[in-house]
């Protein structure tokens, strides 16, 4: 499946999919050979053919690093070798603490920084090429525009320079500010707008043009519930659109509530992707069973579970090799069951494990990551 | 204007940049400066025995002239620098804008916004003359060309500002471009002492007697306030050094900021 790179992408119409196997339904594009011959992890065993879109991003051994120091330079690595794909009308989360790489990823794909090594295609286009810009859209970080414009005026303004035909535009603009529900101050200068207002002004900047992929750095950071509530479910109407929303956050919860799938990245590294209910459905080896009664049978503490007792209802937590000894205490004792799951790993669990120190070589840990 | 060409995003951003200057008030010092000029005037008017002309061309050509560049460094330094620091470029330039464009366009606004700027002053200046003289005379027409000269400086000083601010802080800019103003005024007398000496000196004299901007040449003031003509020739000269060598320096300013990392 490898090619070399520069082909376009139009050329490889299908991709290889290995559909993952557990409770929940799988993904189609989660797992893959993507267009770049990539080979991908595999969790699951159900093979098969499926024609995929194309990739929105495919990203290839992208890094940057910078020569810091006056006298004495020495070299500060802001993202290691970078490998990843992104399927159009896919809503990605890019996970990460501070500092970990996600606004240099950004930066590296929007062209205002030059990598240091490696490329990307964005919409089978290459990242320098003056043609994908038309169509995506950025929010950066806490954005910052020219407050001496109106709201109005400067969604104009973006809209000249993205190119949106002048009768199209008062339109757009109209209905952009309509949309983030900045009707009312559309005529005040930026300067007087709030954070949360800014970030709107934001959202509404970066969809105004009809992108097909919409980058936003740090969409919810400095929201209140409220506006964090709007974001997401701008989000997830973009997502009905049909568009490519690329977000990064440390925002666990709208990570797992948006996205289709996530990555994590920390100290420059991707330490793992993969769809959000795959990462948090790999089960920890342990069964969790809620049963009625007043108390703990002993035939269950034998087994080695943990319960705790919550008026009629236990909870009991114990080796899945265990379940059906547990079962069969509970049918000895008469003993009502109301319900058997496999304890799952949360997804913060999944990016608290991500988070640690990487063992082994550098190469092992790539290998995984190269969805 | 359609967005789809170079040329009319280039247009868009240099409107952005004049907006942006008007609305930081920054053309209000014009109100202060035609104040300054008319009661200069009416005071020299008191004064000055038969060399009212003289003395009221001199102060207002030459006011006209430090307004200008101490307005062109302080805004023009800003231009790229302030644009990075507050992040307003992330949103410009993730979209079909080139930097080269953008560098241009800020290049055409902050000139456009000096050249309105010099109108108005130009206009105080006039008012000025026409108090002290009771009517204009045939040698006033210099006086627009000294004008006309002054906005050639003006384009050569907002080069520079630019230049330095697509590497540099805004201070250093401040600092570098003010310093390439004073001895590009210097630069006839520069390029003299040049002739004059030998050897390496005479070398190095000469070299940057050519390379810094030749504001002197520009600086028809004292000339025109004497109601001596300017040759035809004088102007077309200027004319197109002015433009070759805001150009070059323009080109300069896109060839760094073309390769710079927006941190």
């Amino acid at each position: 499946m490898a090619r070399p790179h520069g082909t376009p992408v139009d050329h490889f119409p299908f991709t290889f999919v290995i559909a993952a196997a557990g409770p929940f339904p799988s993904s189609t594009h989660n797992i893959a050979y993507n267009s770049f011959g990539d080979p991908c992890r595999s969790l699951g065993v159900n093979i098969g053919f499926k024609r995929t879109t194309m990739s929105a991003i495919e990203i290839l051994d992208l890094e940057k690093s910078y020569q810091v120091g006056f006298w004495r330079k020495r070299e500060k690595v802001a993202l290691r070798p970078l490998r990843l794909t992104i399927q159009e009308g896919e809503v990605f989360g890019f996970l990460g603490p501070n500092g970990a790489g996600k606004t240099t990823t950004l930066k590296l794909l929007m062209g205002l920084v030059f990598p240091t090594g490696g490329s990307a295609r964005i919409l089978g286009m290459e990242m320098d090429d003056p043609r994908v810009k038309s169509q995506i859209g950025f929010l950066p970080e806490q954005p910052y525009f020219y407050d001496h414009l109106t709201a109005r005026e400067l969604l104009n303004y973006y809209g000249q320079l993205s190119g949106v035909a002048a009768k199209l535009r008062t339109a757009r603009v109209e209905d952009m500010l309509e949309r983030v529900g900045l009707m009312e101050s559309a005529n005040v200068q930026l300067r007087k707008f709030s954070k949360g207002m800014l970030q709107r002004v934001g959202l509404a900047q970066a969809i105004l043009h009809d992108p097909k992929l919409v980058f936003l750095d740090e969409p919810m950071s400095g929201l209140d519930p409220m506006g964090r509530r709007e974001v997401r479910d701008l989000i997830q109407q973009l997502r009905h659109e049909g568009k490519t929303v690329f977000f990064s956050t440390h925002i666990l919860s709208d990570a797992e509530a948006l996205c289709d799938r996530v990555g994590v990245i920390h100290q420059g590294e991707l330490r793992g992707v993969g769809a959000v209910v795959e990462l948090t459905s790999q089960a920890q080896g342990k069964i969790e069973i809620i049963f009625c009664a007043q108390a703990v049978p002993a035939g269950l503490t034998q087994l080695g579970a943990e319960a705790r007792v919550s008026g009629d209802m236990v909870n009991a937590v114990l080796p899945e090799k265990q379940q059906d000894a547990a079962l069969e205490v509970l049918r000895r004792e008469r003993l009502k069951l109301i319900s058997l799951t496999p304890v799952r790993k949360s997804l913060e669990e999944y990016y608290i494990q991500n988070m640690r120190p990487m063992e082994g070589p550098k190469e092992e840990n790539r290998k995984g990551v190269g969805v | 204007m359609n967005a789809g060409r170079a040329d009319a995003r280039i247009g868009f951003i240099a409107f952005n940049t004049f907006r942006e200057a008007v609305r930081d008030r920054v053309l209000y010092n014009l109100i202060a400066f035609a104040l300054l000029m008319s009661g200069a005037a009416i005071l020299v008017g008191e004064i000055s025995i038969d060399i009212e002309r003289l003395v009221v061309v001199n102060l207002g050509l030459t006011a006209v002239s430090i307004f200008g560049v101490v307005i062109a460094i302080f805004i023009g330094i800003g231009l790229v620098s302030k644009e990075i620091d507050k992040r307003t470029l992330y949103t410009v330039l993730s979209r079909p804008v080139r930097r080269w464009e953008f560098v241009v366009g800020k290049f055409f606004g902050l000139t456009g916004t000096l050249v309105v700027n010099t109108l108005f002053m130009a206009i105080g200046v006039l008012l000025a003359l026409l108090y002290t003289a009771h009517k204009f005379e045939k040698m006033d027409e210099w006086v627009l060309v000294a004008l006309y000269f002054i906005v050639l400086q003006f384009f050569i000083v907002c080069a520079l500002a630019l230049f330095f601010s697509s590497f540099s802080t805004p201070l250093m800019s401040a600092v570098f471009t003010f310093a390439l103003f004073i001895i590009g005024s210097l630069a006839e007398d520069l390029r003299g002492f040049a002739r004059m000496s030998h050897g390496v000196g005479g070398m190095l004299a000469t070299a940057i007697g050519y390379l810094v901007p030749n504001f002197s040449a520009l600086n028809v003031i004292s000339q025109v306030a004497h109601g001596d003509p300017v040759a035809g020739r004088l102007i077309l000269y200027n004319t197109l050094y002015a433009v070759f060598y805001s150009a070059m320096v323009i080109a300069g300013a896109v060839l760094i900021f073309q390769h710079r990392n927006l941190k």
